[in-house]
């Protein structure tokens, strides 16, 4: 048996380009703060169980989110979810009670999160987005994984002008220079 | 020098708002608005450069961007001087600095003009003949010469400073061209509250309104009327507006990329500002508005600086106000050539005289000529021009031979009629059809939901234009689902007509005798070339083409097609239609690498990934090295410490007290579900069922052909959840390789996947002290062997935060991988490092992993193997699991290569020279006196330097390599044959005993 | 770029979000350990490659990430129609005719592609049990 635990400081949590921003003419970039994330995964019939233990609706239909009380659920594939809080929830223990088939995976950390706000908001998007990003095809809480540039994205629309970006960690830097070179010409 | 040439009250530009510029050195002055070209012909410039293969003098032809001759080199500084730039499109800013191209060494005197003289050896496939013997000399001395005296300008040769930007831009109704019929159909379309772009070349839309002073549309005259219409839909909300800006490719599905040049125009462009944006457009609808372009005649010494399109003169006049000369001769086969005359005539230049090929020319522009009192010689050509830097005569014949008649001139209006540009309708894959009637190509069946309108439709006269145009905006809106829109369609009041004219070459061209009569200016193409390709036996156009070089320059034809098609058709004594039309590729015009990279230059060229512990790798000294597009630490030099000293020193730390080693990269994937230990049994060659929770396993995946594709330890974390671990450089292909099997060949399985990859910084720690450094930091883990022995995994606490904690070695030492989310990675690295440094541990880099697994005999996947390796060629034959029935690639094992005898099998290689490292990659042989080419046995995979053995170790794929144990090989090197004993690829702590150690 | 019609996404997306992945309908034999030499060979290594309609996987791998079936003619590059993974693979001898003089068009949403075959997926899908 091995020898108890010495107490030891908390290990500091140091987020990926933590407080970073900036500004353009028509544009805002923020990284945001942590957030819970999991990655859910469950049949159709496993919906309205695992909806109810997250509380909120999980979205059936392709490219639409939903969100409730600083918890939002993104659909990604068929039967594909990232489910992001905000609100200090922890969205992976809701799942664990849940009986219903389903896969329920820890990603807090796999993902940096950007708000990307403005008029020239989608402009900038689709720098490196090939989607159409018009409201009329991409309205608020239109969501999606697609291209930026060279990296994979998850897009959400948040309002007119304001989207959500999440990206991998590692690749939250070329996001981030990505972004930075695309709003200077958003406005154009 | 003063702008002598411009007429007062002529043109639109200002007067005022002049702009200083140089060319060649010489200063010049011209006015806001200017393009480079009407800014030199203001001058009196005309010679602006040397043709690319006579080095003949030459002038501006045209005033747009079929510009075949004006190709200049404009420089900004020395990192941005930009070669072949069309003095036509390019627009003129304060301190523009321009310089002539191909003359040496001044555009006056160029002693390349020889090859002027000494044409009759540079006829038609020219190159091909001549270079061929003797064959050696092809690559020795006849490509590098070639290749110095071909080419216009020269490049840059330091970075690009500028930067360009994209976007992707959607739309309903794409308008390429902004001419009368481009801004009639989109302002149908834009009326309808459709999402429009329109987009035109040129820095104002208005297109050929720019010259047609006779036009005028609802009560303005044409050009204020396009000015008006541009504002108003730059106005409104639906609607992008995009001038400078060309479509120069036409792409699958009303894909459509445009080129704007934003900053090109501008003295001094503010650093935000791209040079230019590429848009990527993906259309509902497209309508093609993209004009005609006006030919040349083809007769001797057509190409004389002052000899020049008549639209170009008229647009030099009407637009910039200047005047291409003083006693301007005009030869023409149909009536717009007329107007330009006309024109110059109201503003004071005399005409010489208008030559008509034609023998009955008529109509209202030909009888206002005569009244003007211009002579008009009709039935007659031009036969040859006189001059040198500049034409100073034209020779006047009766078209059917006759009295020659010499009139001196300054310069020389020519017009064969207009081609209807079906560049980017070509492009979209469409299908022209020859109207025999007017002899021209024409949109015919089309491929893409696109429409042409106005002149590439061949619709003449602008009444009939904005019919069209404007019915087909409304038509393009209301298909791609926009509803009906206010009617407020443009009506024209007058108009002219561009009908009419002539293809090939004129009298003038010529018998085949040394006569230049120039078809394609760029190329130096003649008359006479092309008959010689066809009476060379070139039967295709296709063939012709490539035999001259006929539209094969930066032009790509424009001027020139038509008339190579037309020679080389009745050189066949064919029709046209019979001879065939050389495909339209993309770009319609140049277009810049700039704007093709965009933003994918510097750190966006690839993403730099980076661990969460690379910030203190880096302040630790870490030399790091590229893996994929991870950063990863290499080894970690103390001051006064190569290379090998550093990871000499790693090694044997490693395996005297600890290492601490970054091994985030990993791939890393969480399979989850009632099924998982099924579908691992069946992605894997290992028995994954009986596997405990909380114990791990070194899993082999292979491809259904039976060699290995990726290899990584497996924990298992509870009996529907798995912890799987991929190379670093497997981790996406594993990924998309079980999603592929799990959606596709075994849907049915209860089971998910989910990438964790980044969600999990992984710290190695290794060595016999590994457990003491971690053990003070971990919170609910027994860490005791019996509680956690080699090849286990637990979750637990540790530095307060969680982790998932492998026992498990990749150096043969005790050691164990520390797996916290990834914001924690290093406070927790800071923390074990803390711990390691009481321990005398060191942090070590990927080069002293590798030499620390390879003195163990433990593969890479990708460096030892190469994707023709097996389980059984490696030695890991233990890791299939003997009584399964099914996993991907158990067909393939059985395979009859694959169980055959002579395989190469994976040993370890001792030098008989303890001090020699192998080199990787070298080959294997049995004899080395045997001849050569030597039969090679096989190859050294990994190689290094071992501290901890004291010798150089390597491993090896060798022919029946088991077999072998103890036999001396050989590997032949430039300088030496190397001796090498076949042995165990295990070369440290053959019995294990150190992972309990 | 082409434009396609991901099955699951039900709208027609950038080919950058797509990765193709082979021939469809080459279907792995349950018992694979006991298929002979020959089968295997036509299974692993032989694929048709014609000049004309051609049946391939796809996966939208930076979209939904499924993997689904199309059928396209490599001679237009034209998707005649995509389909759920694991669907029979269709007659498209009917859809031919309809398609149209704009082979390479970008359809209004309401002609697209959508035609789906009218027998169910033929595995079970998950949680069916």
């Amino acid at each position: 048996m091995a020898k108890a635990a010495v107490k030891t400081a908390t290990a500091a949590r140091a987020p990926a380009l933590a407080g970073r921003d900036f500004s353009a003419t028509g544009v805002k970039l923020a990284v945001l703060a942590p957030a819970e994330r999991i990655s859910l995964r469950a049949p159709a019939a496993s919906v309205a169980a695992l909806s109810k233990a997250l509380g909120v609706t999980l979205p059936k239909a392709p490219k639409t989110s939903a969100s409730k009380d600083g918890r939002t659920a993104l659909w990604l594939g068929p039967d594909e979810w990232l489910v992001i809080d905000e609100a200090g929830g922890d969205p992976l223990a809701d799942c664990a009670g849940v009986k219903a088939l389903h896969s329920a995976v820890g990603v807090s950390h796999r993902n940096v999160g950007f708000s990307v706000t403005g008029p020239a908001a989608a402009a900038t998007l689709n720098a490196g987005c090939p989607q159409d990003l018009s409201l009329a095809a991409f309205p608020v809480g239109a969501c999606s994984r697609t291209i930026l540039g060279k990296i994979e994205v998850v897009i959400l629309r948040t309002a007119e002008d304001a989207f959500r970006l999440e990206c991998w960690r590692s690749f939250s830097d070329y996001a981030f220079a990505f972004l930075s070179q695309a709003a200077v010409d958003a406005a154009a | 020098m003063a702008a002598t040439h411009r007429i007062s009250g002529h043109g639109r530009l200002t007067p005022a708002k002049t702009v200083r510029f140089t060319f060649d050195g010489q200063s010049y002055s011209g006015l806001a608005g200017d393009t480079l070209a009407s800014a030199l012909l203001a001058n009196g410039v005309h010679l602006v450069g040397r043709s690319f293969k006579y080095h003949r003098p030459r002038g501006i032809l045209s005033a747009g961007a079929e510009e075949p001759n004006a190709l200049v080199s404009v420089e900004r500084d020395a990192a941005r001087r930009t070669p072949n730039v069309r003095a036509t499109v390019q627009e003129l800013y304060d301190g523009l600095s321009a310089s002539s191209q191909n003359r040496w060494p001044s555009l006056s005197f160029d002693v390349g003009a020889v090859n002027d003289l000494a044409s009759p050896m540079f006829s038609a496939g020219f190159y091909y003949k001549t270079f061929m013997w003797p064959k050696a000399a092809w690559k020795s001395l006849y490509e590098p010469k070639i290749r110095a005296a071909a080419g216009l300008g020269v490049s840059p040769d330091q970075p690009d400073p500028d930067h360009y930007s994209a976007r992707f831009e959607h739309c309903d109704v794409l308008v390429l061209g902004g001419g009368a019929a481009g801004l009639a159909a989109a302002l149908a379309a834009a009326e309808t509250g459709a999402r429009v772009i329109i987009c035109d070349e040129q820095a104002e839309l208005g297109g050929a309104l720019h010259f047609e002073a006779g036009t005028s549309i609802d009560g303005a005259d044409g050009w204020s009327w396009a000015q008006a219409t541009a504002a108003k839909l730059a106005a409104m909300d639906n609607v992008r507006v995009l001038p400078r800006t060309t479509a120069f490719g036409y792409y699958a599905q009303n894909f459509v990329g445009l080129t704007e040049r934003v900053s090109e125009h501008l003295a001094s462009p503010g650093h935000d500002l791209p040079r230019e944006r590429l848009w990527q457009v993906r259309a509902k609808r497209v309508i093609l508005a993209t004009g005609a372009i006006e030919r040349h005649m083809v007769f001797a010494d057509n190409d004389r600086p002052g000899i020049l399109l008549a639209s170009a003169a008229r647009t030099y006049l009407n637009h910039y106000g200047v005047a291409v000369g003083q006693n301007v001769g005009v030869y023409t086969a149909n009536d717009t050539a007329y107007a330009a005359a006309i024109d110059l005539k109201k503003a004071g230049v005399n005409i010489a005289a208008i030559v008509d090929l034609r023998d009955n020319p008529a109509g209202a522009l030909v009888d206002e000529a005569r009244a003007l009192g211009i002579e008009i010689n009709h039935g007659r050509a031009v036969i040859k021009t006189g001059g040198r830097l500049r034409v100073s005569s034209m020779t006047i014949q009766p078209k059917n031979g006759g009295g020659e008649r010499n009139i001196p001139i300054d310069a020389l209006l020519m017009s064969s009629g207009w081609t209807p540009s079906v560049h980017l309708f070509s492009q979209s894959r469409g299908k022209v059809a020859f109207d025999d009637a007017t002899k021209r190509f024409l949109p015919g069946t089309y491929a893409q939901d696109c429409v042409s309108v106005g002149a590439c439709n061949g619709t003449d006269g602008i009444s009939a234009t904005l019919d069209e145009a404007y019915a087909a905006g409304e038509k393009a809106a209301k298909d791609a689902g926009a509803k009906a829109g206010k009617s407020a369609k443009p009506k024209a009041e007058t108009s002219e007509s561009w009908a009419g004219g002539m293809l090939g070459a004129g009298p003038g061209a010529g018998a085949d005798t040394t006569v230049k009569a120039f078809v394609d200016f760029q190329n130096d193409v003649t008359a006479k070339d092309i008959r010689l390709a066809v009476r060379e036996g070139m039967r295709s156009i296709e063939h012709v083409k490539r035999f001259t070089t006929n539209g094969m320059a930066t032009d790509q034809g424009k001027t020139s097609n038509m008339h190579g098609l037309a020679i080389a058709a009745e050189t066949l004594d064919k029709d046209i239609p019979a001879v065939g039309l050389t495909t339209f590729r993309a770009p319609y015009t140049p277009v810049t690498f700039g704007s093709i990279v965009n933003h994918g230059r510097g750190v966006l060229f690839d993403p730099t990934r980076k661990t969460a512990m690379h910030g203190w790798a880096e302040a630790h000294g870490a030399v790091f090295e590229d893996v994929g597009q991870w950063k990863r630490a290499w080894y970690f030099p103390k001051p006064g410490e190569d290379m090998h000293a550093a990871v000499n020193r790693e090694c044997v730390t490693v395996r005297k007290s600890a290492g601490l080693f970054d091994a985030s990269t990993l791939g890393k994937i969480e399979v989850v579900g009632p099924d998982a230990a099924k579908f691992m049994e069946l992605l894997y060659t290992n028995p994954w069922e009986k596997l405990e929770p909380g114990r791990c396993r070194y899993g082999i995946m292979l491809r259904e052909d039976g060699f290995i594709y990726d290899d990584g330890v497996v924990g298992r974390l509870a009996a529907d959840r798995f912890h799987v671990t991929t190379t670093t450089g497997g981790a996406a292909r594993v990924m998309n390789h079980m999603e592929d099997y799990l959606q596709t060949e075994f849907p049915h399985l209860n089971v998910w996947l989910s990438s964790i990859s980044e969600q999990w910084a992984v710290i190695a720690v290794q060595g016999p002290n590994s457990r003491k450094i971690i053990e003070p930091l971990v919170e609910g883990i027994d860490m005791s062997d019996e509680a956690l022995p080699h090849m286990s995994v637990r979750e637990g606490k540790i530095c307060g935060v969680p982790t998932r904690l492998f026992r498990m070695s990749f150096t043969g030492d005790r050691g164990f991988e520390v797996n916290v989310p990834a914001d924690y990675g290093q406070a927790v690295w800071e923390a074990l490092w803390a711990e390691g440094q009481k321990h005398g541990a060191c942090a070590y880099g990927t080069e002293a992993m590798h030499v620390l697994r390879a003195e163990k005999g433990y593969i890479i996947v990708g460096q030892d193997t190469d994707g023709t390796v097996t389980p059984n060629d490696a030695g890991l034959d233990w890791a299939i699991g003997k009584k399964k029935t099914d996993f991907v690639g158990i067909r393939g094992l059985t395979r009859p290569d694959l169980v055959a005898k002579g395989r190469k099998q994976l040993v370890g290689l001792k030098a008989k020279d303890l001090k020699v490292v192998l080199e990787e990659g070298a080959q294997i042989v049995a004899d080395p006196r045997q001849p050569i080419p030597m039969t090679m046995i096989g190859h050294v995979t990994s190689s290094y330097w071992s501290e901890n053995c004291g010798r150089g170790i390597a491993l090896a794929v060798v022919i029946d390599g088991r077999d072998r144990m103890g036999q001396t090989l050989h590997v032949p090197m430039p300088d030496s044959v190397i001796e090498v004993e076949v042995c165990s690829p295990v070369f440290f702590d053959e019995k294990g005993e150190r992972l309990n150690g | 770029m082409l434009l396609i019609r991901c099955p699951y996404c039900e709208e027609e997306r950038p080919e950058l979000e797509f990765r193709n992945a082979g021939e469809a309908h080459i279907a792995r034999a349950a018992d694979i350990a006991a298929v002979s030499d020959e089968d295997f060979e036509k299974f692993f290594f032989i694929r048709s490659n014609p000049k004309g309609i051609i049946y391939e996987r796809w996966r939208h791998i930076h979209g939904c990430a499924r993997f689904f079936n199309a059928v396209r003619d490599t001679v237009t590059d034209k998707f005649v129609m995509t389909y759920k993974a694991g669907e029979p693979k269709p007659d498209i001898s009917k859809l031919k005719k309809e398609s149209g003089p704009a082979a390479y068009a970008n359809r209004p949403p309401d002609q697209l592609n959508v035609k789906k075959p009218a027998a169910k997926r033929a595995p079970a899908s998950k949680g069916d049990a």
